[in-house]
């Protein structure tokens, strides 16, 4: 069950066009929790990957610093995505109206939107971008903890630390790459996306327009071209 | 300082030239350890700790004359004992000296991402400088000696210097100035191996160990540290002397190709939302759509 069918969706407001409740209060929550303290792991993570970055390890107070603070934050921002799964796992669920809008991906890319199929709240990239951001994040946890708890893991299980090493940083990388197209589709290219994920509202325009089976169900409408 | 950065060959998490690099004579200093005349009676340990002002390590008591499991961060210079039983039987109490091995490739500074944490002197010593650790730990899955120790308390790891201190005045390092037996010698690599040489040829024609040899191992380019063994076919039963050693091949990949990738691809994401905005701009609600509100 979507955690937004049980909270009011459209909401009057005084010499405003209608607005939709895309996103609660909690799920606000999660996402800048998830995103602020992703923000500081890719900052110190850079850090300690590569000397052209290291200097970044001094926005954060210090090599030193990062590092005893680095795996403690890691722990928040898994925990966040985990409270993420908890909360969106079924509006992440591949449908056939994604499949059928995955075929039209060009358009929208090019943004030619109006010959895309109409989807769901979510579609279907944001929803690759969940799942990699979830499995990448339990990639990142485990193999997070064994270079974190070095010193404890015994000489005969060194394995463990030579796998982790390799599988952190390219979870972190593959990670780094999503993040990047999220932030850049989050705040510059999908107009109105920025501000439905601080305040929680768009426009019911928006909501046609993007999501226009979502909008259906939370307003009860039929769609207007049908 | 700047005596030292004269000296250094390689920095470890260091980006541009390694200031100072080809400034001096590359002499390469060598330990030669020769566990066919070490008699285990522990005087190099003292020595080390002595020295490095090192406080009293707790002993662990493993059935054998060995004063604890491995090497720690409060105990460089560890004399590892071996009961090893040989293939007609006999016994033979094998004894090796274990400290850093002071690798001509150290694994600890390719996998250190702290610029200048790790660095080799032009003589070739590996030392730690703990004033720019950042306590990661990746030293420690770098090494494939098992030689870096953490520290919990001051969150940095530590090692043998190879006694850096008094190398750079003239002097052998204390275990070597401690051994009573004269197992120990320090010299340049090149005299240390026709010594190696000399020794083991000796153990093979007249003292009847077959297999005698010097363990100077390839995987890491050679050591700064080398031994004469009985038997240089079976290293590992020396306290778990490495055959093959090398740096670990996901630590290689990580470090070099794996980063190369990861920063064009990082760097090609940036480009590709650039040249994608540019090329076709933000998604907007149209305004036929818009005027659609009630």
């Amino acid at each position: 069950m979507s955690s937004t069918t049980a909270l009011p969706h459209t909401r009057a407001r005084s010499g405003s066009d209608d607005r939709i409740l895309r996103y609660t209060f909690a799920e606000r929550l999660i996402h800048w929790a998830a995103g602020l303290s992703y923000v500081y792991l890719l900052v110190t993570g850079l850090a300690f990957w590569s000397p052209y970055f290291f200097w970044l390890a001094d926005l954060a107070g210090g090599g030193p610093t990062a590092r005893f603070w680095h795996p403690w934050i890691g722990l928040i921002w898994f925990v966040a995505v985990f409270w993420m799964y908890t909360a969106w796992h079924d509006d992440m669920r591949t449908t056939a109206a994604d499949r059928e809008w995955a075929k039209h991906i060009g358009d929208y890319i090019r943004n030619e939107d109006e010959n895309l199929p109409p989807i769901g709240r979510f579609n279907i990239g944001q929803k690759q971008f969940f799942w990699l951001m979830f499995f990448g994040g339990i990639a990142l946890v485990l193999s997070g903890a064994a270079l974190w708890l070095v010193n404890d893991i015994p000489w005969s299980w060194r394995w463990l630390r030579y796998s982790a090493v390799l599988l952190h940083a390219v979870a972190a990388l593959v990670t780094i790459g999503a993040f990047i197209i999220h932030v850049y589709m989050g705040t510059a290219m999908v107009r109105g996306g920025f501000t439905s994920i601080v305040r929680g509202e768009v426009t019911a325009a928006w909501a046609r327009m993007h999501h226009r089976l979502w909008y259906e169900k939370v307003t009860g409408t039929a769609s207007p071209k049908k | 300082m700047s005596q030292a950065t004269l000296r250094v060959q390689k920095i470890s998490g260091h980006a541009g030239p390694i200031p100072g690099e080809g400034m001096q004579r590359e002499e390469q200093v060598c330990k030669l350890v020769d566990t066919t005349t070490c008699i285990g009676c522990k005087a190099c340990e003292i020595a080390c700790q002595e020295w490095n002002d090192l406080p009293f390590a707790t002993t662990t008591f493993d059935n054998t004359y060995q004063t604890m499991p491995q090497t720690a961060w409060n105990f460089w210079n560890l004399i590892k004992f071996n009961e090893h039983e040989k293939e007609d039987g006999s016994m033979m109490l094998l004894m090796r000296k274990d400290q850093c091995m002071h690798c001509a490739d150290p694994g600890c500074l390719r996998a250190c991402p702290s610029d200048g944490a790790i660095v080799q002197y032009t003589n070739g010593i590996v030392d730690f400088q703990q004033d720019h650790c950042i306590g990661c730990g990746y030293c420690i899955t770098g090494c494939p000696f098992n030689i870096p120790k953490f520290n919990p308390t001051t969150k940095k790891v530590y090692k043998c210097t190879l006694c850096s201190d008094r190398v750079s005045n003239g002097l052998e390092p204390a275990c070597i100035k401690a051994c009573p037996t004269g197992c120990l010698h320090f010299g340049t690599k090149d005299d240390m191996k026709v010594l190696a040489e000399k020794r083991a040829t000796q153990l093979r024609e007249h003292y009847g160990f077959e297999n005698a040899g010097v363990y100077d191992p390839p995987g890491v380019s050679g050591t700064g540290v080398i031994y004469v063994l009985h038997d240089v076919t079976a290293p590992e039963s020396y306290g778990g002397l490495p055959a093959n050693p090398s740096i670990p091949w996901t630590v290689r990949l990580w470090k070099t190709p794996l980063k190369w990738l990861g920063n064009f691809a990082m760097l090609g994401g940036l480009v590709g939302v650039t040249l994608h905005y540019l090329r076709f701009g933000p998604k907007t609600v149209p305004d036929d759509e818009a005027e659609k509100r009630p």
